[in-house]
């Protein structure tokens, strides 16, 4: 109950937030992987979330569209709080299970391990939700997804089915099939993490395309010399909680928490 | 190679019986596939006391001969039906009569269980990463199963599910042992008014041999429509 208020007091205050997340805490049994995370992404922010494997950011990132459902905290995305229900086994519920679709289109996700549905071509998976979800017709999902797919440079592979494609390209259409439902903010979850090395490239290209047309973006990756060149803010998480944050030039030059500046030295070089 | 002057005569009985095993066999795929989605996805999903049921009623059709199914329903069943006037005066009564609803009933449930218990497997395997997409896209989730979960699922196991209409096609002779003339049935007639033993018996087998290779074909032709890395 708590837990709502604060949400709309919250959003009465910043109107212009993109994805505003308060106090996120979650809880694995007795694993508490989120100790209280608050995140404030304004529109056109491109926030990178960086930290050890274990620090909660994958699980910040997908408690944001409720992939995991949060302890306790609060999360609004354009200033509209999602509503949950009181805790129960360490997980809030979503009161309105049809709010939570509908903001959900406001925020696509790419993931590490692409998840391109295998049963469709390339230009399905990219034609399905604009069709399925957001009700247009297959014509007008089409021409999108065509030069959707000419834009990540997948146009000739469009009929091809996602088990012939290389990482990169799988990735490439993913980017391709989030960028469809037109979202508000779109969720990179280390998007370059599964990628043989040589075919990272072509994603960060991608990505950064998208950044650069001020789309905002929160990006989980460790990919650090990207994340400083892309990014408008930096969020280093150590053991589920934010340990710095600031833009990229303070985090990475002159951080102000000794661990943080161990570990984007270790990372670095 | 035998004698085969009966065989023009029994053409039309044969055709019948063609259809009626055809009857038999796509009632007995469709309805049961349907109810083996529910079934298989209640084992997956839960609620547990629901999964539990149908794991329990897999169990019990997979480890019974269907004949003593259908010979239950039919014989034990349908010899009940009577002492219930209710049911003689009603306009279902036509139907509990004959005995083609029984052996389309006892099939359906054959199928239902076997294709339950392949579609339980299918359901899981499917990747978990590909339903949090359509999660995450903002599908409902009705949505996820209609066009993702289900068609993936199926996509899975079809040449599993090819090989169970196969095997169901070569259980409906079951139904001639009550009063159907399947065109095993028809088989039948043709050595009780011919005495011919053995050219009825090859040329049934000769036609169950052509509706499995049209069902091959079918099968064939659904999977390929999805090409697959594995198979190219």
């Amino acid at each position: 109950m708590s837990a709502t208020l604060t949400a709309s007091s919250a959003v009465a205050e910043s109107a212009t937030s993109a994805i505003k997340v308060d106090d996120l805490h979650k809880s694995f049994g007795d694993l508490e992987v989120l100790k209280g995370v608050s995140m404030d992404a304004a529109e056109g922010d491109v926030v990178s979330i960086i930290g050890a494997s274990g620090s909660g950011k994958s699980t910040f990132l997908r408690c944001i569209n409720l992939l995991e459902l949060p302890t306790s905290g609060a999360i609004s995305i354009a200033g509209e709080a999602i509503k949950f229900n009181a805790p129960k086994n360490n997980e809030m519920h979503p009161a309105d299970r049809k709010q939570v679709q509908r903001l959900r289109t406001d925020l696509a996700m790419v993931f590490q391990s692409f998840n391109l549905w295998g049963h469709m071509s390339v230009l399905q998976n990219v034609m399905e939700a604009p069709v399925q979800v957001l009700g247009q017709t297959k014509a007008e999902a089409r021409e999108k997804a065509e030069a959707m797919l000419e834009r990540v440079g997948l146009y000739e592979k469009r009929d091809q089915f996602p088990a012939f494609l290389s990482g990169g390209q799988q990735q490439r259409a993913a980017i391709a099939r989030a960028l469809a439902i037109e979202p508000r903010a779109m969720l990179f979850d280390e998007p370059t993490s599964a990628l043989d090395p040589e075919l990272v490239g072509e994603v960060l290209k991608v990505i950064r395309s998208i950044a650069d047309e001020g789309r905002t973006m929160i990006l989980v990756t460790h990919e650090m010399a990207f994340a400083r060149d892309v990014s408008s803010k930096i969020m280093y998480l150590h053991q589920g909680l934010v340990e710095e944050e600031g833009p990229p030039e303070q985090v990475f030059r002159n951080p102000s928490s000794e661990r943080t500046r161990a570990f984007v030295s270790s990372i670095h070089n | 190679m035998g004698e085969w002057y009966w065989l023009p005569d029994y053409g039309w009985r044969f055709v019948e019986g063609i259809w009626v095993t055809l009857e038999l066999l796509g009632i007995a795929l469709f309805f049961g596939f349907l109810l083996a989605i529910p079934i298989g996805l209640v084992q997956v999903t839960g609620p547990r006391w629901l999964g539990a049921i149908a794991r329990g009623y897999c169990t019990m059709i997979r480890g019974t001969p269907l004949l003593i199914q259908l010979w239950l329903l039919y014989y034990g069943l349908g010899s009940l039906f009577p002492y219930f006037p209710e049911l003689r005066n009603s306009f279902i009564w036509p139907i509990l009569r004959e005995a083609f609803p029984y052996a389309a009933f006892a099939f359906i449930l054959s199928v239902a269980a076997y294709e339950g218990h392949i579609m339980r497997g299918a359901f899981a395997s499917v990747p978990k990463g590909e339903l949090e997409a359509a999660r995450a896209m903002g599908m409902g989730r009705f949505t996820v199963l209609r066009r993702i979960w289900l068609p993936r699922a199926i996509q899975n196991v079809l040449p599993t599910l090819a090989g169970e209409a196969v095997l169901t096609l070569k259980s409906v002779p079951l139904a001639s042992t009550i009063t159907i003339f399947d065109v095993f049935g028809v088989g039948g007639i043709v050595r009780q008014e011919t005495y011919r033993i053995y050219e009825p018996l090859i040329f049934v087998g000769f036609i169950y041999l052509l509706i499995t290779a049209v069902l091959v074909v079918l099968f064939r032709w659904l999977e390929n429509r999805v090409p697959s890395a594995n198979r190219a």
